[in-house]
């Protein structure tokens, strides 16, 4: 039996992926699945990292985004819509053009494109403020909301057991593991802690809080539907305070982000007004026209920071693993993630190239960190 | 044909068919059908909604938390919140 703590996309996909090698998975959540970062992410998926591990990792994450659909026989609404990164200075078209090579070394097909290309992909883009642009028309977006529904019916099918509404409130251990929640104690042969911005907190209840998270809260405004097709692609000029835009895959309304961010509980999701002014300042930088939508909609989650903002994944101390610290790219990462760490955790092995040196949860402890990864959405 | 959200044209049998499915938390219903999530954040639809949670459920209505609000009440335009000078 493996006992999976939190019930974010994380969590839920890891634990169908469990099921599917044939193991027996429950799940606790402390609140309804998808209540903590996953159901306010802002779906973007992407291979243009700045790093081989996250690169590769990415890339074999997307190949699984596009058959998840049919593999979980729901639709998760995956959508290969590009991201499209702007520079706004030559020193920054130049570092454009040392990512997109390293991005090509590993089979990304991201190129830099100009500023009328640009437009093409995106028709109401100010194009006269930026150089270029770095496009790769295999990055993406999916819904958080059926991405984690799909995992989770397909993990029931499966025999999962998810419970929802239940707190983990301590771990102790005699011959098994016992996992004592708000619904009484569960034995288990292993744990595998995925309560990302929490996750200390889990750490703690086994005296090896060795990974320093912290939650930043950040937020998104959205506006009312717009046409489709207009700003299908995330976009981003990463100078402007790594501002961006995509159109809502679902329903056509465009989701506006912005780094600015505050270190806070991950409990308290409570919006603030400065964001909301901050983020359109930027929004409609990038698109002008936007001035005349509507706002209906803001809303605050949390990035789990690690201090170089890649997650910390495998195993802690015997039978306990881990699979927290996603920062801003969580859910993207999610079907690879998932894949890797139930195949390890079964078969010892994985074919998911995921770097687990890189990875590595013990690497603060001994000092070392890693390239920071590429941050936004 | 009933309609719970005329903002993003739910109908009733929708509802009823995942809460059939066992989808019986609000806030999860609310996500997979895009109900208060329209224009009107829900003055119309989370009502009905959390009505016909109760009946199927067999919970009281009062028993039924309310979603959070969400900023802004009303929709309100961008330029709105968006400085003289920063055109
Ligand atoms: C505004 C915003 C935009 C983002 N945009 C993107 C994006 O475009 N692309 C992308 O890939 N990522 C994005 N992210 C990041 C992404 O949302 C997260 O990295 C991802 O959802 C992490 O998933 P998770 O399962 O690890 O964590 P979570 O979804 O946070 O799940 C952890 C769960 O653990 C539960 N939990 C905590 N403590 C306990 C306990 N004691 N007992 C039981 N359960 C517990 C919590 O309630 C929570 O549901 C964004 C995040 C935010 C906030
Ligand atoms: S009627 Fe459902 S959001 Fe307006």
């Amino acid at each position: 039996m493996i006992g999976i703590i939190g019930g974010g996309i994380i969590g839920v996909a890891t634990a169908y992926e469990l099921a599917k090698l044939g193991e027996d998975v429950i799940v606790f959540e402390k609140r309804y699945f998808g209540s903590g970062s996953t159901f306010r992410c802002a779906s973007g998926i992407r291979a243009q990292f700045t790093d081989e591990a996250n690169i590769k990792l990415m890339k074999y994450s997307i190949e699984k985004w596009k058959k998840l659909s049919e593999e979980l026989e729901y639709n998760v609404m995956f959508q290969q819509t590009g991201y499209l990164f702007l520079a706004t200075s030559e020193e920054e078209v130049e570092a454009f053009k040392r990512n997109i090579k390293l991005q090509n070394k590993f089979g990304v097909p991201t190129r830099l494109i100009s500023p009328e290309e640009a437009k093409e992909i995106v028709p109401p883009l100010n194009e006269n403020a930026f150089l270029a642009g770095a496009w790769n028309p295999e990055d993406g977006k999916a819904s958080p909301f059926h991405a984690l529904y799909g995992y989770k019916k397909a993990g029931e099918r499966l025999g999962v057991k998810f419970y929802p509404y239940t707190k983990v409130i301590g771990i102790e251990k005699d011959e098994k593991w016992i996992i004592k929640t708000t619904r009484g104690e569960f034995r288990v042969d292993i744990i595998i802690n995925a309560t990302n911005a929490w996750g200390r907190e889990i750490n703690a209840m086994i005296n090896l809080d060795v990974i320093p998270i912290r939650p930043f809260k950040h937020q998104l405004v959205k506006t009312e539907p717009i046409k489709k097709g207009q700003i299908e692609p995330l976009v981003c000029p990463p100078a402007w305070n790594d501002s961006y835009v995509i159109q809502d895959g679902e329903d056509g309304g465009v989701i506006c982000g912005t780094a600015l961010e505050y270190e806070s509980n991950p409990d308290d999701v409570t919006p603030t007004y400065d964001f909301v002014k901050e983020v359109l300042k930027w929004a409609v930088k990038i698109i002008p026209a936007l001035r005349h939508v509507h706002v209906v909609r803001q809303w605050a989650g949390h990035y789990a920071k690690t201090p170089d903002n890649n997650p910390a994944i495998g195993e802690l101390t015997e039978d306990f693993y881990v699979a927290i610290g996603f920062s801003g790219h969580g859910f993207m990462m999610a079907p690879a993630v998932a894949q890797a760490l139930a195949e390890r955790i079964v078969k010892g092995r994985t074919k998911v190239p995921l770097d687990w040196e890189w990875f590595d949860p013990w690497r603060f402890e001994r000092g070392e960190l890693r390239t920071s990864a590429f941050q936004i959405g | 044909m009933r309609i719970v959200c005329r903002c993003n044209d739910v109908t009733v049998e929708e509802v009823e068919k995942l809460i059939d499915e066992g989808v019986t938390d609000l806030e999860e219903l609310r996500r997979l059908l895009r109900i208060g999530m329209g224009p009107c954040q829900g003055r119309t639809c989370i009502p009905l909604v959390i009505s016909i949670l109760a009946r199927k459920t067999g919970r009281r209505v009062e028993d039924i938390e309310l979603p959070n609000a969400r900023f802004p009440t009303r929709p309100v335009r961008v330029e709105a919140f968006v400085e003289e000078g920063e055109k």
